[in-house]
């Protein structure tokens, strides 16, 4: 008795493993491919927000399905994400930090980077807003809130929004010194919900805190400033510094979130759920459009 | 909330919503393959080391308890950078696969595995097995009997060492990468809810992670418990 049982089981679970074989190679949908990529798998390393805000759930099916490839999503902070691609261990990197960005260029480990699209980022704090720093610049806002000692949730995982807040409280000279700036260490979506939690201020991408919005009360506090704009490039991974990486791939990536349909995926998505677009589609143009 | 998410749970469920439905799969095939390969290594290990007399066994058997506390994240860690393109096995091209996660999952529960099967074994009578070797017995039927006599501590041991992998997050993330239909399992799903702000689909994810974890665990103490009626 034990023993057929024993030896069920143990068919179950080689059931579950050869199924598991056959669902995956029957997976994607060989549809109007007109020809088969050589390697089909393209890693893209990302940010949080791309994932957070729903965007990729969007776009990755929608290259798929054009091109035959299988994208893997590793979502990260722009940091992690930049490393990656350092280290040759992605294709395709879809990040917003330009200083950093332009440094892993330099390396020489990554090449064609493009402008992508732009949102911007906002300050938000409770309804209550102890430091007054509604309608204020970003810079007066950020004297304020350590003046007051006001709780400030920073990202704190060296993600393309931590950057940017890093280089704001350089612009305000401010150093900002526990108990009242608190790193989170985590993503977007979390942050925002431990600001919420402790009622406190942060920084955040527009696109996430819409996507966020029904599980929070924070309001948005600043935003519209030129030094809040948010904007994100894609880069390939160099093939001749990294022979394993999926150049094809990786430019077939790119040229199709830069296509006309690529471009108006990007504009369109967010507009029925949340009544603006996330993001805005900004192909062709460069850092010089937005005075950088 | 709460009783929200518990119903789209139900209603994820009983609707057999194929998302859903090929995440709990992978999560099966994957822990369950994880289990059934620790299983493999830890069971003849544990038996092994139970029976064996050698210098140093004591530290040995220290390091074995060390090794069933293994941090998930730094397994992750260690099994990423072997794997990683431009690692020691880059070649193989296993990162973000299931592949991957199953060697990480098993590097996590082998030792528990191990751990548990060695005490189970110890647990018996340790004359028993002198005893069958002076009634005739080679050493390889006098194992294989205690290997019987000490069923129950060892399906015990099989037990934990699925329910370490299934319960498993951080080492399926940073090898897996939880990729859509491809390596995202139920806590890594639950985590990526969270992180988008859907708390009822990650409840739901949960409520599902329990109930299959519930499932499997209920079949293998029934299949625990069946072995020891026989024996009578």
């Amino acid at each position: 008795m034990r023993k057929i049982l024993l030896g069920s089981l143990l068919l179950l679970i080689l059931g579950l493993v050869s199924g598991c074989g056959t669902t995956q190679t029957s997976n994607p949908a060989p549809a109007p491919v007109t020809k088969t990529p050589a390697n089909v798998n393209i890693i893209l390393a990302t940010t949080t927000s791309t994932q957070d805000s729903g965007l990729l759930d969007v776009l990755v099916p929608a290259f798929e399905k054009k091109t035959g490839y299988k994208v893997k999503t590793i979502a990260v902070g722009t940091g992690q994400a930049l490393a990656l691609g350092e280290k040759g261990e992605a294709d395709v990197l879809l990040v917003h930090a330009p200083q950093a960005e332009k440094k892993v260029v330099e390396t020489g480990a990554a090449i064609n980077r493009r402008l992508v699209m732009h949102n911007d980022f906002i300050l938000v704090g409770p309804g209550s807003d102890i430091a007054k720093v509604k309608g204020k610049s970003t810079i007066d806002a950020l004297k304020l809130i350590a003046a007051t000692s006001s709780i400030f949730v920073s990202r704190g995982d060296d993600s393309g929004t931590h950057k940017m807040e890093i280089s704001l409280w350089k612009m305000a000279a401010i150093k900002p010194t526990v108990p009242w700036y608190q790193e989170a260490g985590s993503g977007m979506g979390q942050t925002l919900k431990i600001a919420d939690e402790k009622a406190g201020y942060t920084l955040a991408d527009r696109a996430t805190y819409l996507a966020q919005k029904k599980n929070i009360k924070l309001d948005i506090l600043v935003e519209g400033d030129a030094k809040l704009l948010n904007i994100y490039h894609v880069m390939e991974v160099n093939p001749e510094k990294f022979a394993k990486a999926n150049q094809q791939g990786a430019k077939a990536f790119s040229e199709f979130i830069l296509s006309a349909e690529g471009q108006a995926i990007i504009a369109s998505f967010g507009k029925n759920k949340f009544g603006q677009p996330l993001f805005f589609a900004d192909g062709g143009k460069s850092e010089k459009d937005f005075g950088l | 909330m709460i009783s929200e998410g518990i119903k789209q749970a139900f209603q994820l469920m009983f609707s057999f919503d194929p998302e859903i439905a090929s995440v709990m799969l992978l999560t099966l095939q994957v822990s369950g393959t994880a289990t059934v390969c620790s299983v493999a290594l830890g069971v003849p290990f544990g038996v092994w080391l139970a029976l064996k007399e050698f210098g140093g066994k004591q530290a040995f058997c220290g390091l074995l308890n060390f090794g069933m506390g293994l941090p998930p994240v730094v397994v992750g860690l260690f099994v990423s950078l072997c794997l990683w393109r431009y690692g020691p096995f880059g070649d193989w091209g296993l990162m973000y696969t299931p592949a991957a996660m199953i060697i990480a999952q098993t590097i996590i529960a082998a030792p528990i595995v191990a751990g548990l099967s060695f005490a189970a074994i110890l647990s018996i009578n340790p004359k028993l097995r002198l005893q069958l070797i002076s009634l005739g017995a080679t050493p390889w039927q006098a194992s294989r009997l205690l290997i019987r006599e000490a069923r129950l501590g060892l399906m015990a041991a099989v037990i934990a060492g699925f329910g370490r992998v299934i319960s498993e997050v951080g080492a399926s993330m940073m090898v897996g990468g939880n990729l859509k239909g491809q390596t995202r399992v139920l806590t890594t799903a639950t985590v990526m809810e969270v992180g988008k702000g859907n708390y009822d689909t990650a409840i739901a994810t949960s409520v599902v992670l329990l109930l299959g974890a519930f499932t499997v665990v209920m079949l293998l103490t029934w299949l625990q418990h069946s072995g020891k009626n026989e024996r009578t």
